[in-house]
């Protein structure tokens, strides 16, 4: 009975003074933002089909740990889990950990939905528009495991690959991404 | 007593403080939206129950589920259907949205031939609120659909179909009174596009039951919307 508001007590403090200890995470996304000189530029979304996504983000054979996650700006649970994304992104840049945001906006709506929300939102992370109709025949090829749903999100390190069809936080993210490192 | 009380207020004082940490961190100009999403308490952890679902073979269970014009409806109403294109859809996801005329298409083409649509929405309007019983009676009656659009109000159904995202189709067969899973997955293989299609996955399964054949493209991969749980 007395234990529930010591640890509501405990964990209201010690978030707090997580804050004034070390800068929060929105504050230190925001500083990067505005300091960091090789800021993903929203303007600059690109669209690639499958053969390009795969050549050119899920095959890399370097030190990096991608961390690629498919969403839509309509996929509610997306939106969500996207913050998770953008602060693995900023706590763990040190590690070589690199996150790409894979679109599956329809393509006309780049401009008007896309570019918006990574604006409106002061998306960090790289983002592209993946524009291939054809999902049967590429869904496989991301993984066998893949029913089409989003949020889905691969991980990988060479040829350690992992995939997940489910939504994330912050803390299952980087859970997962810690058996990468 | 009193000790529980100093505890619970300095519980809510750290909570005061706590939101104003919070606060702080706020851009106060548009970027509320994600910035709220960061915080833990909007972070639902989603129980991963593993369903796996039907595989093709497997006999497929009967429902009794609502209609948009208030009647109950099973799948053993029909009693002269061959089998039954099942397919979990919703109100607004672009996926659902860009193939209800498909939907309307098929109906029109497989229910003289036995094979009448049956569609399901699966999400908890809770969750997504564009989901009501009342919403879904307003897109049947806009999209113009011909054919049962059900509300699987105790988000029981799609769970033992195993559907994952809406669209998401289940072809059944009728062997010896059972509903067999003869095809899942896709409408076709492009969702986005109705006249750049070249591969119409379901009619092909369709047909193929028509003329006695098996179906030769059982499984099918699509993007769609994750079921609001």
């Amino acid at each position: 009975m007395k234990l529930l508001p010591i640890l509501l007590f405990l964990i209201a403090f010690q978030s707090c003074s997580d804050k004034k200890s070390k800068p929060a995470v929105e504050v230190a996304m925001k500083k990067n933002l505005h300091d960091e000189e090789e800021v993903f530029n929203p303007n600059k979304v690109i669209s690639l089909n499958f053969e390009e996504l795969e050549e050119r983000y899920l095959q890399k054979k370097n030190d990096s740990i991608y961390v690629i996650n498919f969403w839509a700006t309509w996929c509610k649970p997306c939106i969500k889990e996207l913050p998770a994304f953008e602060k693995i992104a900023s706590e763990y840049s040190n590690e070589k950990v690199k996150v790409l945001l894979v679109s599956l906006d329809f393509p006309e709506k780049l401009d008007s939905q896309v570019v918006l929300f990574i604006k409106k939102n002061k998306i960090k992370s790289e983002v592209v528009l993946l524009d291939d109709p054809d999902a049967n025949s590429w869904i496989p090829k991301v993984s066998e495991q893949w029913s089409g749903a989003i949020p889905a999100t691969i991980i990988y390190k060479k040829e350690n690959r992992k995939f997940y069809e489910q939504s994330f936080t912050f803390e299952e993210l980087e859970t997962e991404l810690k058996t990468f490192l | 007593m009193k000790k529980i009380l100093t505890y619970i207020s300095l519980a809510a004082l750290a909570l005061l403080t706590f939101n104003s940490c919070k606060n702080e961190s706020v851009d106060k100009s548009e970027d509320v939206a994600i910035n709220e999403i960061v915080q833990p308490e909007f972070t639902e952890i989603e129980s991963e129950t593993e369903t796996k679902g039907y595989i093709i073979g497997d006999e497929a269970t009967d429902f009794k589920l609502k209609d948009v014009n208030e009647k109950m409806v099973s799948l053993s109403d029909y009693k002269e259907a061959k089998g039954f294109i099942v397919i979990f859809t919703c109100n607004t996801c672009p996926f659902a949205v860009a193939s209800e005329e498909r939907m309307v298409a098929l109906d029109k083409e497989f229910k003289p031939k036995g094979y009448p649509v049956i569609a399901i929405n699966p999400n908890n309007p809770e969750v997504q609120p564009d989901d009501t019983y009342e919403l879904m009676q307003k897109k049947a009656k806009e999209a113009g659909f011909t054919f049962p659009y059900l509300y699987d109000e105790s988000q029981s159904v799609y769970a033992k179909y195993g559907a994952t995202k809406t669209p998401h189709v289940y072809l059944l067969q009728k062997e010896d009174g059972k509903n067999i899973v003869k095809y899942i997955g896709a409408i076709d293989d492009n969702v986005r596009n109705a006249s750049e299609v070249k591969d119409r996955f379901l009619a092909n399964a369709v047909n193929e039951l028509l003329a006695g054949k098996e179906v030769s493209v059982k499984e099918t991969k699509a993007i769609g919307c994750s079921v609001k749980q």
